[in-house]
């Protein structure tokens, strides 16, 4: 596996002395795998240079303020070897435990990572937790003994330190477009008009380009309301876990009143539209989505595993509202189209849930992966090879031609295979594998599905316009 | 001690100084915030970074280690309606209760986990480090068993938390919105009344 900087100066730089390394390394490094993957597997994406190139930039900044700060790891070695084997679950913040009796004192400023255990006193700090959050808070127990090798921070080059990340909880309008596109998911927004723009494409009506950008507008605000809706939600539990520590409202650059605004600002306009300007249908389809995702499928996350099914369902209404925007009615095709996202949220959802398991416990979440493991393979499974079905039944519906299936075949079958290898070892080799494969998986089918589209045929109309109209309908616009 | 203290809960604290140490252990050094945050700014010690004395707005910190939530310095204005004073206590409250609730969520995690793990090895018959002094780590099937045992067993406490955390957050939000449009009302108003003496 690529070894990234970020590795290495882990290793060689006590987390412990930073703790925005402490944030960033994990995030770092898990983005930076999860990037060199995904550029092994399309190298022309350029999402993942620029990610590359940022993670770097950032890296590097961070990292010209601590060289003068190093406290080098008591056991680097044994924490590199731990780490490569490591992942993101690892990584965990470890709360050390709160002995009354024995705090933290400024006279030992040895920032350690000391294992968590009550009435342990390590005598060599444990190498795994490699990500135990320091601060110079009472509390933490520093029981090492060893001497260091280092030289040590003093007590007001901490507190300068900590005191330099208080910040003004004041809304810096320079940041806020940032701001808002890390309150809406943008990325995930992309995705999701994308999926309503497949439905939207495979509808068998002519091509209308302007309806097309009003539905797609619709939508993409639609998804941006209910996905700040849902991290207004959930600050304390995004605080706890790796993966969301840092979205805006846990880090205070907006107040939860300005997310609700926000919110409310998108929807509106975007339900509105949708409505009046596309058909009364797809507004209502945006508005129930928008409620089953931040009403239902967000507390449900932390009462029953139900949720990843409600969760399959808002993911499986964008193509459907493409479909409806279209064609004004919900037809089989909608259907079809939705029951494709459907299914393939289940393989994406429960790989990627299978190696956050100590996170989603820890937050208290309710998760197939936590909860019920065997299920959770089982689901994934079926519902990959329910995809290979539902290729079938396009050409039947009259959505695709007979080609479709054929030639979707070996992606499905090739995550299949996944699915199937992920439910006989589920180890965090075969997860992260299907989740990947999921993530290019679902735009190939819906390329290919578009590809196949089954011509239209006007019956009013002399043959040779009919086909003209057929080519026309069938070209990408 | 006092003094250690002291000088551990004002770390934790940077814009006030403390005069008078508060009874402080990991958990309770939150618990005096309530105390602080009512206490008028007093002078702040020499580093630029911290926040000045006539600071106009909230000032929220670094995440907490035991709970990972992050404190919020409360800015008190002169004239601070009943209506702002509601909020702001409210929200501290709340700010309080959160990590409380995380703290000890984390703790027990943590705690549970390095019992489940030592009975597991001591079951394999393992010691707890392998020869080369490193910890054993265990499948993550079997750290499986001891993640689903966990939500298992603090469920009730969850729902009732999440229950709890709703309600709050939403009053939160409500109180803000009346606030800000109290105090755009007030602005408005006052232009009215400045314009028409103004005209007088």
């Amino acid at each position: 596996m690529y070894k990234t900087p970020c590795c290495r100066l882990s290793g060689l730089v006590g987390l412990s002395v930073k703790q925005k390394l402490v944030l960033n390394v994990p995030q770092c490094n898990q983005s930076a795998r999860n990037l060199i993957q995904l550029h092994r597997r399309d190298p022309s994406n350029w999402l993942t240079y620029q990610h590359l190139i940022f993670l770097k930039r950032q890296y590097v900044i961070k990292n010209s303020e601590l060289h003068q700060r190093a406290i080098p790891k008591q056991a680097p070695a044994l924490t590199i070897v731990n780490e490569r084997e490591d992942t993101i679950e690892r990584r965990v913040q470890r709360i050390p435990t709160i002995d009354p009796a024995d705090r933290h004192t400024v006279s030992q400023p040895e920032d350690v990572n000391s294992e968590a255990q009550p009435g342990i006193s390590t005598l060599k700090p444990v190498a795994e937790d490699a990500a135990e959050q320091r601060d110079s808070v009472s509390g933490t127990v520093g029981t090492s003994h060893e001497t260091p090798h280092v030289h040590v921070e003093t007590d007001k080059a901490k507190e300068e330190r900590l005191d330099r990340q208080w910040k003004q909880l004041k809304v810096i309008v320079a940041d806020l477009p940032d701001v808002y596109a890390k309150l809406a998911k943008i990325k995930l927004t992309a995705l999701v008009v994308t999926s309503a723009a497949a439905g939207f494409a495979m509808a068998p009506v002519p091509f209308d380009p302007l309806l097309f950008f009003v539905s797609s507008l619709g939508i993409g605000l639609a998804s941006c309301t209910a996905n700040t809706i849902n991290q207004f939600f959930e600050v304390p539990f995004d605080s706890n876990m790796n993966r969301t520590k840092n979205r805006p409202l846990v880090r205070g650059q907006i107040s939860p009143l300005h997310a609700v605004s926000f919110a409310l600002a998108c929807g509106i306009p975007g339900v509105a539209l949708l409505t009046l300007a596309v058909n009364p249908l797809t507004g209502f389809l945006g508005a129930l989505n928008i409620f089953l995702y931040t009403c239902c499928y967000t507390p449900l996350k932390r009462l029953s595993i139900t949720n990843t099914w409600v969760g399959a369902v808002v993911g499986a209404l964008p193509p459907v509202m493409g479909w409806t925007a279209a064609t004004g009615c919900l037809g089989q095709g909608a259907l079809l189209m939705g029951g494709f996202l459907y299914c393939w949220q289940f393989p994406h959802f429960n790989a990627l849930s299978w190696n956050l398991r100590e996170d989603y416990s820890r937050g208290g979440y309710r998760m197939m992966s936590v909860t019920h493991p065997s299920m959770c393979k089982r689901v994934a499974l079926r519902h990959s090879l329910g995809l290979i079905g539902l290729s079938t039944l396009a050409p039947v519906l009259d959505v695709t031609t007979w080609t479709f299936p054929i030639i979707s075949l070996p992606i499905n079958l090739y995550i299949s295979y996944l699915a199937f290898r992920f439910y006989r070892e589920g180890d965090r080799g075969s997860a992260r594998k299907l989740f990947f494969c999921s993530l290019w998986h679902l735009p190939m089918l819906l390329l290919l599905a578009f590809t196949c589209k089954k011509p239209r045929r006007d019956p009013e109309e002399p043959p040779a316009a009919a086909l003209a109209l057929a080519l026309q309908s069938s070209l990408p616009s | 001690m006092a003094s250690k203290t002291t000088a551990a809960a004002w770390r934790m604290f940077s814009p006030f100084t403390l005069h008078s140490p508060c009874s402080i252990s990991a958990l309770n050094i939150r618990q005096c915030s309530s105390k602080l945050a009512t206490k008028q700014d007093t002078t702040p010690k020499g580093s630029p970074f911290r926040p000045a004395v006539s600071s106009t707005h909230d000032w929220i910190g670094p995440p907490n280690p035991l709970s990972n939530l992050r404190p919020i310095v409360y800015h008190i204005p002169e004239n601070e309606s009943d209506l702002q004073k509601r909020l702001r206590h409210l929200r501290q409250e709340t700010e309080d209760w959160n990590h409380d609730f995380w703290t000890k969520q984390n703790f027990s995690f943590t705690k549970q986990k390095e019992e489940f793990i030592i009975s597991q090895l001591k079951a394999e018959g393992l010691t707890l480090r392998d020869e080369e002094g490193r910890r054993r780590s265990l499948d993550s099937e079997v750290m499986a068993v001891f993640y689903k045992g966990f939500l298992d067993t603090n469920g009730v406490r969850h729902s009732s938390y999440n229950n709890e955390w709703y309600r709050r957050n939403f009053t939160i939000t409500m109180l803000m919105a009346r606030v800000a449009l109290r105090n755009i009302w007030r602005t408005v108003t006052k232009r009215n009344d400045n314009n028409s003496t103004s005209a007088t």
